[in-house]
């Protein structure tokens, strides 16, 4: 056990399975000779060669069709985008071909694809966005958003084993800010299961990613004024642990749901709408989403600080449901 | 115009102890074909599942009331235009104009949820004169929950005397509902007054919900469609056991079902309580508060039962496919009893003592899923001999069993036989079914050693099938030694079966 940064969770897990299994191999835009946008690979064409970490060229499309193409006959490959953001171009072999093969061929497509995501730094509308729900959509893709160093490593073997297409969505903004103690050892943190982040009797707040942080830092705040808040992580959005949730919710009564991510079509209605199907007769007060709003993300670091939901902002909402 | 009027269903009186009914199925759709007495639509309540027949021919207009909604006795449910009647129906039906047609829907405020007319193309403007009358012929029972404390849309909450109605959230409606709490006795902490989950949990906790909780307690605008009927045998509800008034919030007695619902602790499930088990669990509580219970148990030697039950056995079963039990040989010996004790037979009502010149018999029966109880009753059993005991007896226990009892086979019942010896036990001390005076617990026939005189009158020790019989009866009304002649002579009549008799 030692204590690690998010990013390094990520690499040693990544460094692990492809010292483990021959079948893993990485391939992304800078992630051999330059080690990876954010140094995730760094080292790594060192140690595996230009065979097994691989300088791609500058197509979405061409990685993952080429992640696709080397799973069907067999591999296990890694990719990564630079940036989340960048998904939008391979969407058709992600979406049309990855996400449909096994159904139509019973062929396996055990790809993983990395995806640096979210904002609060001034990364403007390219390189800011959580784009988790379009994905979300799409049957045949799963969906992981690791919030703590651990859960990063855990979550990223069981996506490396896992025989389908999965999207990796590591948060930026967790890279360097967050240090934890890691296990040492190979594990898997399945998927499906979510983590209660911190116990509560009042709200429940259910969020993932970056924004578990933002909703501790919240709750922490509420402390002094006798609100007790449960934050359930879940991980993974795709299986998404609805029994978890249902759970927090008859204890609470009281439900934010909060994302990164914009308001319409967020993954945070998913949620929402079944907790009001399924555990209405729990319910104490509406449901809550907080979001970011319906825009592009901003340059500007104030305009970015009032897209982005902030501890503020997340206090006040469960303040507000607090006092229904 | 040979038009007959519609006719209305409404929710039947199931029982003197039931107020409310659940509508679970529609048998047949707006529009459809119905003829008399056929299943229209199947209901439930605390005390029987069953179906209701239509209760004319024609055409099933409108459904009133939807499946899974819960409606008090009396309430209409649906409209059935007879035959031939269905084309001129609007005309008579519907409201002539709009603003009678508000006095019309006042009129029949409680059912009218979906809308009342029929859809009327054209309103027959020309006659505005008859104001439409009732279409509900028969009292029609109120349209807020009259005692009924199931929550099912916001009660009002007085906030801060402004008299402004705020909401009741989904959860506290259904807490209110599991544990009978009138919501507008809580003062709420919420926003504007409301009342919070925690709110009305501290509430449960404190034990102050009590009051209100007794739904079997007829409520008092369906009593005039019951009373005026007045020789037949129903007996109407003891007023032993009046609803107290609801207390704001003082700590109580915990009622039956009532018990703070305390959190789950390891190794423990919640299972949720049906309609029936709050029943039993109401009744049986309000039996043990109304009745002095005194227990009495005599055994009887079933020798020469066995013998002649032996012998009918094969008769019975090969010439009428029914099995002589020995609960009824019982049943009939206590019949034949109840006879000479009119007040075992009887009720204290008010303060008058009831005596009757029938027996209507209940009997206790487990239902196939192990999981309630239920007491359906042979009527006018005085007149049944054994073949008819043992059938009549056998008939209605599977039907019960199966939960195919009608409305009539659980009311107006006398007395009562408990027969739990299937099990082996040998003694029980059982509740009395209100309103009735006493129950008989029959148990095992036992092998047993058992004194007896010989030929030359000299002490003897025989093996005897020996049964213990107890009486339990409500010692307000029955005086031990009047219960011990009525077993002394109940085992007498078993002890020597008198097969011409019986």
């Amino acid at each position: 056990m030692a204590e690690k940064t998010y990013l390094q969770a990520i690499s040693d897990g990544l460094r692990q399975e492809m010292r483990r299994d021959k079948r893993v191999f990485v391939i992304g835009e800078d992630v051999g000779v330059y080690g990876g946008a954010f140094k995730v690979t760094l080292g790594f064409q060192e140690e595996f060669g230009p065979w097994r970490v691989i300088d791609a060229p500058l197509s979405e499309t061409a990685i993952v069709g080429g992640c696709t193409g080397a799973a069907i006959m067999g591999m296990r490959p890694v990719a990564e985008m630079q940036f989340a953001d960048f998904i939008s171009c391979a969407w058709d072999q992600l979406v049309t071909v990855a996400a449909k093969q096994r159904y139509r061929a019973g062929t396996p497509v055990p790809i993983v694809v990395r995806l640096p995501s979210g904002g609060g730094f001034s990364g403007g509308p390219f390189h800011s966005q959580n784009p988790e729900s379009s994905f979300a959509h799409i049957p045949g893709l799963k969906i992981v958003c690791p919030a703590t160093p651990e859960d990063a490593k855990g979550l990223l073997v069981s996506a490396i084993e896992d025989p389908n297409p999965v999207l990796y969505f590591e948060h930026k903004h967790l890279y360097r800010r967050l240090k934890a103690d890691v296990p040492d050892d190979r594990y898997t943190t399945p998927f499906g299961k979510a983590r209660i982040h911190r116990e509560g009797d009042d709200v429940s707040v259910i969020t993932w990613g970056a924004m578990v942080h933002t909703a501790d830092d919240a709750a922490k705040q509420l402390e002094g004024d006798g609100i007790s808040v449960e934050i359930v992580d879940l991980r993974t959005l795709v299986p998404w642990d609805k029994h978890a949730v249902l759970a927090s919710v008859s204890k609470t009564s009281k439900a934010i749901v909060l994302h990164e991510d914009t308001h319409t079509g967020g993954f945070g209605g998913e949620i929402a709408a079944t907790i009001a199907e399924e555990a209405f007769e729990e319910l104490d007060a509406p449901l809550k989403r907080i979001t970011a709003p319906d825009a592009p993300v901003p340059f500007s670091p104030p305009l970015e600080k009032a897209f982005i939901p902030q501890v503020e902002n997340v206090a006040a909402g469960i303040k507000e449901l607090a006092e229904y | 115009m040979a038009t007959a009027s519609a006719i209305d269903v409404v929710m039947p009186q199931m029982g003197v102890s039931v107020s409310e009914g659940t509508i679970t199925k529609w048998l047949k759709q707006e529009g459809e074909q119905v003829a008399a007495d056929e299943a229209l639509l199947e209901i439930s309540t605390d005390k029987v599942d069953t179906e209701v027949p239509s209760p004319g021919s024609g055409v099933l207009q409108q459904i009133l009331v939807q499946e899974g909604e819960t409606v008090d006795v009396g309430v209409k449910l649906a409209v059935i235009v007879p035959e031939g009647a269905a084309a001129e129906a609007p005309p008579e039906e519907a409201p002539p104009a709009p603003a009678t047609q508000e006095a019309a829907a006042q009129a029949e405020a409680p059912s009218s949820s979906e809308g009342e007319t029929p859809a009327p193309a054209q309103e027959p403007v020309s006659e505005p004169a008859p104001p439409p009358e009732p279409v509900a012929p028969e009292p029609v029972a109120p349209v807020a929950e009259p005692a009924a404390p199931v929550v099912h849309e916001p009660a009002p909450v007085e906030a801060d005397g402004t008299g402004e109605r705020t909401f009741v959230s989904p959860v506290v409606a259904r807490i209110a509902s599991e544990h009978g709490v009138d919501v507008s006795q809580i003062s709420g902490t919420g926003r504007g007054g409301r009342v919070t989950k925690k709110d009305i949990l501290a509430f449960v906790e404190s034990g102050a919900q009590a009051a209100p909780a007794a739904p079997e307690a007829p409520a008092p605008p369906e009593a005039p469609a019951v009373e005026p009927t007045a020789p037949t045998p129903e007996p109407e509800p003891a007023p032993a056991a009046p609803a107290p008034p609801p207390a704001p919030s003082p700590p109580e007695p915990e009622p039956a079902m009532a018990q703070a619902q305390a959190e789950l602790t390891p190794g423990e499930t919640f299972e949720p309580v049906s309609a029936m088990r709050r029943g039993i669990a109401e009744h049986m509580r309000r039996s043990l508060d109304t009745s002095a219970h005194v227990t009495s148990a005599i055994e009887v030697d079933m020798s020469r039962v066995v013998e002649i039950r032996k012998k009918l056995k094969r008769e019975y079963q090969q010439a009428y496919g029914v099995n002589p039990t020995y609960l009824s040989f019982v049943a009939r010996a206590t019949v034949e009893t109840l006879r000479e004790y009119p007040w075992i037979n009887g009720e204290l009502r008010g303060d008058q003592i009831v005596t009757r010149n029938y027996v209507n018999l209940g009997f206790a029966v487990e239902l196939a899923d192990g999981k309630g109880l239920i007491v359906p009753v042979v009527r006018h059993a005085e007149g049944l001999n054994l073949l008819g005991m043992a059938r009549s007896v056998s008939e209605i226990a599977a039907r019960a069993r199966d939960k195919k009892l009608l409305p009539d086979d659980v009311q107006g019942g006398t007395f009562t036989i408990t027969n739990p010896g299937g099990y082996g036990t040998f003694h029980g001390t059982p509740v009395i079914s209100q309103p009735q005076a006493a129950i008989l617990g029959t148990y095992a026939v036992v092998k047993r050693p058992w004194v007896i005189s010989d030929d030359r009158g000299q002490d003897a020790i025989a093996i005897r099938p020996i049964m213990n019989l107890t009486l339990t009866y409500d010692h307000r009304l029955v005086d031990g030694a009047l219960a011990g002649r009525f077993l002394r002579d109940l085992r007498e009549r078993l002890e020597t079966w008198d097969e011409s008799k019986y």
